[in-house]
């Protein structure tokens, strides 16, 4: 990480809700703050971690990030470049330097279309080869750099097992040699020794090619791992984020302690006691003040009614709780 | 600790494009009472089955050989009548996806007094009673409101106490885990995993775990049989398992598994294993994992490996560990 140079995507104030039908007859239900403010930025070449539990808006998050959702409010800058004002047809032409890989490589490719078509697509729509030759000839190169046989560009997805599909999809998000990739949970749908072999590629391609990850878990093991930077996101909003290792030896929030205290550790004998209490709330009736408070083992009575702003340290630590550094060493361990 | 299930020889085919697919191929094992056994392994090794195959609801597989001995019973030799009283009475069932599982047109309540309604001569209203006292038992809170709430009112975690809590209505003596927290998140997950241990200790449970999570494993098992290929490769007590894995493949899926605080320095790669699980219409031949072990040696594509005790309660199914066929 480079402090003077500017980062390859800056999020700022970044919110989205969607409003959910509640019923079949009762016509607008209430509003959901899927992402409520969040900034981030991702450096070129860096991978940071975006961990969370379901429905704290980090997939929302990472796909307004590529503006696969248009967020209600904020901006995004790619290299520089304010892409919420962008033309329609220059953002087309901006979208070969940012792609996603998607959680299930069961249903993000399509059955019906062979993977030679499904990779060389990118390639077709941003006219990187202009004749069906040169794009053949491409698309077995990616396959091959993904680490699967260049027969494969004639077979359809179903003919391959999860960590195959799953190499499929990322030979079609580097096929027009992005810059940055959102990786959705790339590896969640995985056995633990296939989700090995794609974080390894995933580690290849980034020396390789240079890329830059927003790389969205909520397994922290794998995060801790491959991560420069880690965020952690509760409802809607990043509660902390610090360098990995800072972030995994020093944790500040009490909700990314509770985090880190509830992953089993992989010692026979110790079992891991709830951290906390609770599941979050739903995002339709969020707590006032901190959204932790209600489930927070130190909250204090202002923990209710102000909400927490993210503050950083010197060492570009960010928290957001009003204990923060007043309680150290008493979460997570009782 | 006496013996509550015995596993012997146990086989289950489903049918395939290309013929009979042997699920499950020979797997032994026994759960003491009171115990949790974790049984490990990769999607499609065979541990559903297996723990499916213990109730006879393999559909559309098929049981093709072996004995399960229950309580002194062989449950093979059951009528399907008296099968209907060990399923929900003696052996209760938690499966993954708590929302797949549970009714969504029924009330919590009644789905766990139904249970209670069909295995036991409790009036209705009992039975409601009973179901009340019974989601207080898995801690969910306000159990008499709950009760009256349908399943898409309940948060992942709530339901999978709810199916909880259908699983014990009739004080079984087995409870089979089918990757119960695999759909959750990890705090939700610390949460399930507690009242787990704690009603197994508190009603002397045994608990079959079946699960693809070494952490998982690692905190909640007494002894752990680790499946490849419909059999298990090894079996072991959790603290000798993890401090000493015996196969090869046990290594493998070990290294594979990255520690929380212990990010390795420089290189950020993963120890792999290398290839793939083999297709189960087609596994290799002799044993099953030696096209993927970097300790084969020359017997091991041609003769199966016989399971080998290396320790008291410790057995392996490898031609390392075998006296006879190094010799």
């Amino acid at each position: 990480m480079n402090e003077i140079e500017a980062p390859l995507v800056e999020a700022r104030g970044l919110r989205k809700s969607f409003v959910r039908r509640s019923g079949a007859w009762s016509g607008r239900g209430p509003a959901v703050q899927a992402v409520n403010g969040v900034d981030l930025d991702v450096h070129r070449g860096e991978t940071v971690g975006l961990v969370g539990e379901s429905g704290s808006g980090k997939s929302t998050f990472g796909r307004m990030l590529i503006r696969l959702i248009e967020p209600d409010a904020g901006t995004i800058r790619f290299e520089g470049i304010d892409l919420l004002s962008l033309e329609p047809a220059a953002l087309r032409s901006m979208r070969r330097q940012f792609q996603i890989i998607f959680q299930d490589p069961y249903g993000s490719l399509n059955p019906r279309m062979r993977v030679g078509t499904a990779v060389g697509e990118p390639l077709a729509i941003h006219r990187l080869a202009p004749s069906r030759a040169q794009r053949r000839e491409r698309v077995a190169k990616l396959l091959e750099q993904v680490g699967l046989d260049r027969t494969a560009i004639d077979r359809y997805p179903h003919e391959f097992s999860g960590g195959q599909r799953q190499r499929i999809g990322i030979a079609r998000a580097i096929a027009c040699s992005p810059r940055f990739i959102v990786a959705d949970e790339p590896v969640s749908a995985l056995d633990p020794p296939v989700q090995a072999q794609i974080i390894n590629l995933l580690l290849d391609l980034q020396q390789s090619l240079g890329l830059a990850y927003l790389f969205i878990a909520h397994d922290l093991r794998l995060v801790e791992h491959v991560c420069d930077r880690v965020a952690v996101m509760y409802l809607g909003r990043i509660v902390e984020q610090a360098p990995a290792k800072r972030l995994y030896h020093e944790p500040l929030h009490p909700y990314t302690r509770a985090l880190l205290a509830s992953t089993p550790s992989l010692e026979p004998g110790t079992p891991t006691e709830p951290a906390v209490a609770g599941e979050p709330p739903s995002p339709t009736r969020p707590p006032e003040g901190c959204p932790f408070h209600p489930r927070c083992p130190i909250a204090e009575a202002e923990c209710g009614r102000v909400e927490p702003a993210l503050v950083e340290d010197a060492a570009g630590h960010r928290v957001a709780c009003h204990l923060a550094g007043k309680s150290s060493g008493s979460v997570g361990n009782e | 600790m006496s013996g509550l299930l015995q596993i012997e020889n146990l086989r289950v085919q489903f049918a395939g494009d290309d013929g009979p697919v042997r699920a499950v191929d020979g797997v032994s094992f026994a759960l003491r009472r009171g115990e949790t056994y974790a049984l490990v392994g990769e999607s499609g090794c065979g541990k559903s089955a297996t723990a499916l195959s213990i109730l006879r609801l393999v559909e559309p597989g098929r049981i093709v050989g072996g004995r399960i001995v229950f309580e002194d019973r062989d449950l093979m030799k059951l009528t399907e009548k008296e099968m209907r009283r060990v399923r929900g009475a003696r052996i209760g069932i938690v499966f993954q996806e708590a929302a797949a599982a549970l009714n969504p047109v029924m009330r919590v309540g009644s789905q766990v007094s139904e249970a209670l309604r069909v295995h036991t001569s409790m009036s209705r209203k009992e039975a409601w009673s009973e179901a009340v006292r019974l989601l207080g038992v898995v801690a969910l809170p306000e159990p008499e409101a709950q009760a009256k709430a349908y399943p898409h009112e309940l948060s992942g975690g709530m339901k999978q106490r709810a199916m909880l809590a259908i699983a014990l209505s009739c004080s079984p003596s087995l409870v089979i885990a089918d990757e119960p927290t695999t759909a959750l998140d990890v705090t939700i997950q610390a949460q399930i995993l507690s009242l787990l241990r704690s009603l197994r200790d508190e009603l002397g449970l045994t608990i079959l775990l079946i699960t693809h999570d070494l952490g998982v494993v690692a905190e909640n098992a007494h002894r752990v049989g680790v499946m490849y290929a419909g059999r298990i490769v090894e079996e072991a007590p959790v603290g000798a398992l993890f401090r000493e894995p015996q196969h090869p493949y046990t290594r493998g899926l070990l290294r594979a598994m990255p520690g929380v605080g212990e990010r390795r320095q420089g290189d950020r790669h993963l120890p792999t294993l290398p290839g793939s699980v083999p297709d189960p219409s087609d596994p290799p031949s002799g044993c099953r994992f030696h096209p993927r072990c970097p300790d084969r040696i020359d017997s091991c594509d041609r003769v199966e490996p016989a399971e080998t005790a290396t320790a008291p309660g410790r057995r392996v199914a490898c031609h390392l560990h075998d006296p006879e066929s190094r010799a």
